[in-house]
Order: C-alpha cells, then structure tokens, then sequence
C-alpha cells in the first residue's frame, strides 16, 4: 500500500511483546538499588529507618515531574506537526506518571506520620503534587470520553499544556500560605549536605527511577500503537 | 471571477474585527440567555441557598463572621460559576448551532473572547447580588471594603471565566458532558480562588492595603497567563 496522508503517519500494527528487556533491566537495576538503600546505606541519625523511604519518595517525585513536562513538550508539538505519534508518548507518559505521583502521594505521608507526625499537611510541594495527580487524572478521564481520536488527540494536548502552566500558580498560591517541606538538598549551591554514601544511593535511585520510567513510558507506548492500530482496523 | 453584486455585497458585510466580532458574539449569548433567563435564575437562587447552607453548617455564634464569609462567598462564586459555563456552549451544541457560528469570518479567537465575555457578565451579575447577600446575611462591616471587593470579584472572574469558557467548549463535545466540565475546571480555580479569599479574609480583618495587594498581584497574573493561554488553545477545542 502507497503511504499517502493520514496512513502515512498512523502507527502501524505491530506484535511484540509489551514489557521486552528494558522494563525488566530497569525493574532489576531499581531493585539493586532498593537493596544497596535498606541494607548497604548508613541509618540516618535523628530519624532511623523511616528516612529509607526517602530513596523511593524522592525519585518518585523526579519521575512524576519529568513524566508531565514530557505531556507538555509533546502535547505542544503535537498542536503544531499533528502526528498522532505524538498523541500516543503523551498520554502514555501522563499514565506512567500517574503512577508515579501515586507512589509519590502514599510514600510521602508514611514518611511524614513518624517524621513530621503528621500524614498530610497543605504545605505548597504536597498541595502541587496532588493537584498534579488530579489534574493528570482529570486528563486520563476526558481521554476516555471522547471517540474521535483527532478530536481526543487535540483536546487532551489542550489539557496538558495548560496543566503544565497551573502547576506553578498552584504552587506559589499555597506557598504564599505557608511551608513545611524541606528544601531542596541535592541541587543546592555549595556541597550538598548528604554524606556521600546516602549521595550515592539516592542518585543510582535517581538514575534506575529515570530508566524505569522510560522503559514504562516504552511498553506504554507500543500497547498505545496496538491500541489504535485496533481501534483503526474497527474504523475501516 | 465574482462579478459586480458578490464585490458589493463583500464591501457592505465587511467582516468585523476581532474586538467587535467578539462584542457581537457576547450579545448574541446575552440575548439568548436573557430570554429565558433560566440558568441566571438558577445560578441566583443557587447562591441564596447555598448562603444559608453555609451558614448552619458552621456556626457563626462559635467562629467570627469575618473569618467565615470569605469560604462563603468564594465556594459560591466557584460553584455558581460552573453553573453559567455550562449553559455557555450546551445551548449552541444542542441544535448544532455552534456550525453557523463557526462558519461565520471571524477568527476564532473572537468567538472565544464573546462567549468569554459573556460568561464574565453572567458571574459579575450573580456576584452582585450574592456579594451583598453575604455581607448582610453576614452583618459584615461595609464601609471601605465595596470598592476593593469588587475589583477583586472581577479579576477572581475574568480568571474563572477565562479557563471555564475553554473547558465548557472541551466538555461539550465528551461523553460526559457536564460531569466533565467541574473535574477538568476545578483543579484550575485553586490559584484564583486561594488568593481571592485570602484577600477578602485581610480586607475585612482591616489589614494594611500592601498585604491585599500581593495576592490581588497573584490574581492578576494568573488573568494575564490564563487568558492568553485559553485564546491561544481554543480553536483546537472546535472541530476543524
């Protein structure tokens, strides 16, 4: 079949396996890591083992940001080249960020009971990253309810731009109320106040997060591509 | 080639500019609206009840009556908001009537600003009535807070107003319809909401204007950002 307009640019059909190597090299690379966290990193001193949960918490939260940047970043270009391609990275990454902002928000006030000693608090990073998880929810949601997959394409790309801008405001309007949440410790200016060893852990909890979320991002996509190959074939 | 009438007749009908195409649009809403006045009344009596939902629901003998009209008068803005931005493009997906509108030649931007300005005309109405019912039902002091008030209802408006019309033409065309509009709009009134209220809240506690004045500058900015990202974005929402 010639490729001609829209066929050219609709993802083809294609059997192979969702989960392939890289999930399981980066689902085994983040179990080391959560290894070498609980069993090869110092306690910390005033909190003791609760402070673990910090090498999942943190990562999490990296990848649930990186996720819905990258919803943004395709959503806009898809606003302006319309491959559907496009579409399909965007929603795929708002899913496996969903995920992750869920791990995010139940890591966070098992940390904070015996920390803070308290679960929740409506300081201004907690408020955002719940205000993410619902926002990327309501986007999952309006994906589900529109058929046309031009019309959905647009729309959620629309959702997902402007999510992108409210994080922010979010942000700063609870910030102006007040805030809890420790700063920053790794990016600081200056030497980052971590010993060495909990340095290390962290950024390999950096590092396997990171490749977990591609590879999620990867089998996600390629179920997306099937999906629609699907979805197509019922069309014609 | 057209010939002489098709040039005379595309002299007279000049299409209108962005700001008058746009005037145009929102008095075509109003008009609409105005005939049966249906979702304003709704809205109106809407805001009454919920006044004296609220006012059993927390007692104002236990928690002074400044600190509680602020939660007041904001959930209802938000809510009775919802209610106008849904009538907003439901009329004119109803009978396919929003065809015509986009066949008409102008840009799409000016149907967005129309049905956005309309939408800000129906909230600063249900506003006027519903602020006074608060500060009376409220017994809250009136000297010196109208003006601020108000200014601060109309930037919280023209920033509910702005996603809400966006969203309202997005939750049309789903399955889900109406169910949709509050779970995508609501996340995008916490920036609008939170600093109107925490302004109201330091207007009637009589504190120092500058303290107002940082969130009226939050609001403001959440206007400028909001606005132009919603023209931009609309005509994606319509079909092409």
């Amino acid at each position: 079949m010639p490729p001609s307009g829209n066929a050219a640019r609709a993802p083809s059909r294609v059997h192979r396996p969702v989960l392939d190597w890289t999930f399981w090299a980066a689902a085994a690379l983040t179990c080391a890591t959560f290894v070498r966290a609980v069993a090869f990193t110092p306690v910390e001193a005033t909190q003791g083992p609760a402070q673990k949960i910090f090498y999942v918490h943190l990562p999490a939260a990296w990848v649930a940001f990186l996720a819905f940047f990258i919803v943004a970043l395709t959503s806009a270009i898809y606003l302006w080249l319309r491959d559907e391609r496009l579409d399909l990275v965007a929603a795929s990454s708002a899913e496996v960020g969903v995920v992750f902002t869920t791990v995010v928000l139940v890591t966070g006030p098992l940390w904070g009971r015996p920390v803070w000693g308290t679960w929740w608090t409506w300081d201004a990073r907690l408020t955002s990253t719940l205000f993410l998880w619902l926002i990327y929810l309501g986007y999952l949601v309006l994906r589900g309810a529109v058929d046309d997959r031009a019309m959905r394409a647009r729309f959620s790309a629309v959702l997902g731009i402007l999510g992108a801008l409210l994080i922010p405001f979010i942000h700063l309007s609870v910030y102006l109320f007040r805030t809890l949440h420790p700063m920053p410790i790794v990016g600081k200016p200056g030497r980052p106040n971590l010993p060495s060893e909990m340095l290390t852990t962290l950024l390999l909890a950096l590092a396997s997060f990171t490749l977990l979320y591609a590879a999620m991002l990867r089998a996600r996509y390629r179920l997306a591509v099937q999906r629609a190959a699907l979805e197509q074939e019922g069309a014609d | 080639m057209p010939d002489g009438p098709v040039i005379e007749l595309t002299r007279m009908h000049r299409p209108p500019g962005l700001a008058r195409a746009a005037l145009i649009v929102a008095r075509k809403d109003l008009a609409v609206e105005w005939r049966t006045r249906s979702a304003l009344f709704s809205a109106l009596v809407f805001s009454i009840l919920s006044i004296t939902i609220f006012f059993f629901a927390w007692d104002p003998t236990a928690v002074p009556a400044a600190d509680l009209a602020p939660g007041v008068l904001w959930t209802i803005f938000t809510f009775s908001g919802l209610l106008g931005l849904h009538r907003s493009f439901g009329a004119e997906h109803a009978e396919r009537a929003i065809d015509a509108l986009l066949s008409a030649p102008v840009d799409r931007e000016a149907i967005y600003l129309g049905k956005a300005l309309a939408n800000l005309a129906f909230v600063l109405v249900v506003q006027a009535v519903a602020v006074p019912a608060v500060i009376l039902l409220y017994n809250l002091p009136v000297s010196g807070i109208v003006l601020p008030l108000a200014g601060i209802t109309v930037l919280a408006a023209i920033g509910l107003v702005s996603v809400g019309t966006l969203f309202g033409s997005m939750a049309v065309n789903t399955r889900l319809a109406e169910l949709l509009l509050p779970m995508l709009a609501l996340p995008f009134f916490v920036p609008v909401v939170v600093p109107a209220a925490q302004a109201t809240a330091r207007l009637l506690n009589g504190r120092p204007p500058s303290e107002i004045f940082a969130w009226i500058k939050l609001l403001l900015a959440f206007d400028l950002v909001f606005v132009t990202a919603c023209a931009i974005a609309f005509p994606y929402t319509l079909e092409d």
